[in-house]
């Protein structure tokens, strides 16, 4: 399958995300300014500092052209994949609940956290072991998932939260701990962990590897 | 305008007045030039200083944009508050043939400033080895680089940016980190990693509340955020760095970063200008007012009170734009769109154009009216001398003119054609059709007189006791307040503020062993890596300026075997104070030859460096820091040593033939003894070999970690190898004489490896090998004659934490 790696102004670990595209399927660029996804089969928004994070983190790379292509893909039904700042892109996009605020520590933080597995059932995670704690490294300043009460209570409600921070891993402050969300539709998946810098050993983990294959098997199921 | 750029640069004068310790003789009288024996009424003033053309003191008045010669010139009285002396004015003069107008003014102050010109330097530099088989790319370039195999170099330079930061400490560090990656990428290379040295005061603890530190922490506070902010915003790691709180850094705190990339070995790109009839394209951010004079004003005078007056002189950076301009450059490059790149630092334009002109050797024609600007009525000469960041300047064909300005619009970089390279070598400044400046390439970049030092010891320690801080002399409470001082506690709350893996190469983040490792793409089976290291111990230079210099090398080589790494080249950033002083020319002295020999009797290249001067305040001078930054290539990254202990029942080594001593030590620093004026003379041989034994032993997997003794000795290298692996250890000194020598003792060249009886044997046929103990448990146990340690690794960990304090 093809995956599509978006690339904004300021975006820095596009190159890492479609490095780890790669290890499941094929990866190509995606140009912001480009309205054409190319023919893939699911898109990452990848991390970084879109638009130097200028205004707020996420607020101008939703504007750019190729995000109403990404929209468009997304609500027919195509699976969309946004990390750290692709996750904050998503949010502002209205693509995903919730927004991220500053870490409660106002401090950048890079730091390898544990990731409890809540759903496995989703279109990127099917491949992970159910109830597995993942060892996946966050690096961000905005990473505190932020969901007002009522919105919390539905969001647990309809199973909306993928992954949580383990018990006292929680870096940011996230309300409930939560590390990723997806969409009701379950098609479209952020997180702000960065599971494409968990892709090999080498560099100090491989557990990130598992929701890439979790897209690369769901596409593969859905098409065969 | 200019009446705010004078009030600016009055400060040189008001500081530091540079009244010339030798005269600026012709070129021949040069190598005779002994200023201190000649004493400074003795010091011939050159003919050039008195050979004024009178007639030209009658010139019409006129405003700074007339041509050349018919301009009133603002004199011998600006030349001085622009920072130059009295015989290097007049040497600009003879150059000419006729007084300097404004812009050419403006252009030879910034030029020939110790920043630019390494003037008080640049015959001790010549004195480096700078050759060796690996060298790719070697000192004179934006940065230097060493050949790391498969076609691929790895190009790297470390450089300072410490008054910007001691008076804006966010800013002076962020654009700290941006300079030194428009070096790595202006020769082509895509930037892979930043690591920092970072120098400040005594931080003071919050529990005593006591005032001293709350600037120091501002600085660390700031500092490491700017750093965070331009490293983490453009996507390059920060994978490794050092950072030292002493006193006389107080009022002058050190931020060096070093930055490494790679590139292609036969796509690396050079400054040199070529081509008469060639474009030059200036693209990236417009040129605005900020950083006017930084060159001079900041970088070549001693810190004094008003400093926060010179905050308009220190720039703003943009990571953003930077890591625009960064793949623009990059892309630019891999079209092969371009014959010459170059970024615009210190003095910008005013240092870029010149500099490419004169490694070309021919001539540039700028036209300043084309130059793109943030502010409409900026006076020519503030143009040519803005240090806005995030610039380039390259040097096109014309008939790719065209493809070049394509790929900077996609990359939403601005850019211009504002010259052309000529074949005549002048620099000449045009605005339109009006020429405005012109001046002969050798005068402005190579005709800097150089000074000779005149170095004397100083009789006594000139540096002051360290302020006591530590009254037990129980060895348990020592280990405990060493492993709290700042200097050598756990660095991860500063570490875990900078993205240490974007880019996907670092095998070894900080704190997980002695130097970063970032791979290399594979080749076949192969795994190769590289490894950085950036290292000094003001104190022990401060000590020692000979010995202490060697053991910053020692050191960083130490660093690169324990990862595995054997060394490739070294970059530099000698930060001292003031060389016209005497004493801090013997320290500069000293600190260059202990370094020259280093690197001979180790075999490893100088491929760049930088040095910073006059880093004092109320003239007292920093410790001398001459911060050395090591690369170092390993053939299998899966292999690559870590520092902290694994595994139970692993046996516990000391190698090297490590004679520690207490003077000058941290435990010293502690109990507030004077520094001594002398170290011992390292073995550099014997640490060589004892380098070389380590190294093998990690490739070939024999040991589960190493680590190499520094601050705090055995012991606290002990229990760092405790805390980076969450296991206790139980061990027994050899050294029965003298308990807190052997516990605290320093000095290079010594090791705490841990592995199998098997590997320690190895080890052993190759360097002095003691087997100390074992790994287990959760407390560490060390005896030592009579004298008995055991300290659970949880009251370990609560002092180690203690630099978490400190960030406000």
């Amino acid at each position: 399958m093809r995956f599509g790696v978006v690339t904004f102004p300021g975006s820095c670990d596009d190159v890492d995300a479609r490095l780890a595209c790669a290890r499941v399927g094929e990866a190509v660029r995606l140009w912001h300014a480009d309205r054409d996804l190319d023919g893939v089969d699911a898109v990452v928004v990848p991390g970084g500092f879109s638009y130097g994070d200028y205004l707020r983190p996420g607020a101008i790379a939703r504007f750019a052209p190729i995000m109403d292509e990404v929209i468009a893909f997304a609500e027919g039904g195509g699976l969309v994949m946004g990390i750290c700042n692709g996750f904050q892109v998503l949010c502002e996009a209205g693509l995903l609940p919730g927004a991220l605020l500053p870490n409660t520590g106002l401090r950048f933080l890079c730091r390898q956290v544990g990731l409890e597995v809540v759903r496995s059932d989703t279109p990127f995670t099917t491949a992970c072991p159910p109830g597995a704690v993942l060892s996946i490294p966050v690096k961000h300043t905005t990473g505190r998932y932020h969901v007002p009460p009522e919105m919390l209570a539905e969001l647990e409600a309809r199973n909306q939260v993928v992954l949580r921070y383990a018990a006292g891993a929680n870096p940011n402050g996230s309300v409930a701990d939560i590390a990723g969300v997806v969409n009701e539709a379950g098609n479209v998946f952020g997180l702000m962990p960065h599971p494409e810098h968990a892709v090999d050993a080498l560099t100090g983990s491989t557990d990130g590897l598992c929701l890439f294959a979790s897209i690369r098997d769901t596409f593969t199921r859905a098409t065969a | 305008m200019i009446g705010l750029l004078i009030r600016l640069l009055r400060w040189i004068l008001g500081g530091a007045p540079l009244e010339p310790r030798a005269a600026a003789p012709p070129k021949a009288a040069q190598a005779n030039t002994a200023p201190a024996k000649a004493g400074p009424g003795k010091a011939a003033p050159a003919k050039a200083a008195r050979a004024r053309p009178a007639a030209q003191e009658s010139a019409p008045i006129a405003g700074a944009a007339d041509p050349p010669g018919t301009t009133r010139p603002p004199g011998r009285e600006r030349a001085l508050e622009l920072g130059l002396t009295g015989p290097e004015y007049g040497l600009i003069v003879n150059k000419l043939g006729r007084e300097p107008n404004e812009v050419e003014l403006a252009m030879f102050s910034l030029l020939w400033s110790e920043h630019c010109a390494y003037k008080h330097s640049k015959k001790l530099l010549r004195t480096l080895p700078t050759g060796g088989p690996k060298v790719a790319m070697g000192p004179g370039e934006n940065a230097g680089a060493v050949d790391v195999g498969g076609g691929l170099v790895v190009a790297f330079k470390v450089e300072s940016h410490n008054h910007p930061s001691a008076v804006e400490p966010f800013q002076g560090a962020t654009t700290g980190v941006g300079g030194i990656l428009r070096d790595i990428f202006a020769i082509g290379a895509r930037p892979i990693a930043i690591l920092d040295s970072l120098r400040f005061g005594d931080p003071g603890t919050r529990a005593t509340g006591r005032p001293d530190g709350e600037r120091t922490r501002y600085l660390l506070d700031r500092a490491v955020a700017g750093i965070g902010h331009y490293g983490n915003s453009i996507g390059v790691p920060t994978i490794g760095g050092e950072i030292y709180f002493e006193g006389p850094y107080e009022q002058n705190c050190l931020v060096n970063a070093m930055a490494l990339g790679l590139a292609r070995g036969d796509r690396m790109i050079r400054a040199a200008a070529a081509g008469p009839g060639n474009v030059l394209i200036l693209f990236g951010a417009a040129t605005g007012r900020d950083g006017i004079g930084g060159a001079s004003v900041l970088a070549s005078a001693e810190l004094g009170e008003t400093d926060a007056a010179k905050r308009p002189t220190v720039q703003i950076g943009d990571p953003f734009a930077e890591k625009k301009l960064m793949e623009c450059s990059l892309e630019l490059v891999d079209a092969d769109l371009l014959v010459a790149l170059q970024d615009l630092g210190a003095a910008g334009l005013t240092s870029a154009a010149p500099e490419m002109a004169s490694k070309g050797e021919l001539g540039i024609d700028i036209d300043i009216s084309r130059i793109p600007l943030r502010e409409t009525d900026m006076e020519p000469f503030e143009i040519m001398v803005s240090e806005s960041q995030e610039r380039m300047l390259c040097v096109v064909e014309p008939e790719r003119v065209d493809a070049v300005l394509a790929v900077c619009a996609r990359w939403e970089v601005g850019a211009t054609a504002i010259g052309t390279v000529t074949d005549r070598e002048y620099v000449r400044i045009l605005d339109g059709d009006r020429l405005i400046g012109e001046m002969p390439v050798r005068a402005l970049v190579d005709d800097c007189p150089v000074y000779d030092l005149a170095p004397a010891p100083p009789e006594h320690q000139i540096y002051p006791a360290p302020a006591r801080t530590l009254s037990s002399e129980d060895p348990g409470d020592a280990l405990l307040a060493l492993l709290a001082s700042p200097n050598i506690a756990d660095r991860r709350p500063v570490f875990e503020q900078y993205d240490s893996i974007v880019g996907s190469r670092t095998v070894r983040r900080p704190a997980d062993a002695d130097a970063g490792v970032l791979m290399l793409p594979t080749r076949g089976q192969a795994h190769p890596a590289i490894a950085a290291s950036i290292d000094c111990n003001g104190r022990r230079v401060a000590c020692d300026p000979y010995n202490g210099t060697i053991e910053a090398v020692l050191e960083c080589a130490s660093n690169l075997a324990c990862v595995g790494a054997e060394p490739l080249g070294l970059t530099n950033c000698l930060n001292f104070g003031n060389p016209e002083r005497p004493h801090v020319a013997w320290q500069l002295t000293e600190s260059i030859r202990g370094l020259a020999d280093a690197c001979r009797a180790l075999g490893i290249p100088v491929v760049g460096g930088n040095v910073s001067l006059y880093n004092e305040a109320g003239g007292r001078p920093i410790y001398p820091t001459p911060v050395i930054g090591m690369v170092g290539e390993l053939p299998d990254a899966r292999r690559a040593g870590r520092s902290g202990f694994q595994s139970e029942t692993d046996r516990i080594a000391l190698v090297g033939g490590f004679a520690g001593a207490l003077p000058g030590s941290e435990l010293a620093r502690l109990g507030g003894a004077e520094l001594p004026t002398h170290l011992p003379a390292p073995d550099i041989a014997a640490v060589a070999r004892a380098q070389r034994a380590i190294r093998r032993a990690v490739r070939r997997g024999a040991l589960a970690s190493a680590h190499d003794i520094a601050e705090g000795g055995i012991a606290i290298a002990l229990a760092e190898c405790c805390l980076a692996g969450g296991l206790g250890a139980a061990v027994v000194l050899p050294d029965t004489v003298k308990p807190l020598r052997a516990l605290f003792g320093e000095g290079p060249g010594g090791f705490i490896v841990s592995g199998s009886e098997a590997a320690m044997r190895s080890l052993a046929r190759h360097t002095p090998v003691f087997v100390l103990g074992a790994v287990g448990g959760q407390t560490l146990s060390i005896a030592v004659a009579e004298t008995r340690i055991e300290l659970e690794l949880d009251q370990l960990r609560e002092a180690y934490g203690g630099l978490a304090k400190l960030l406000t």
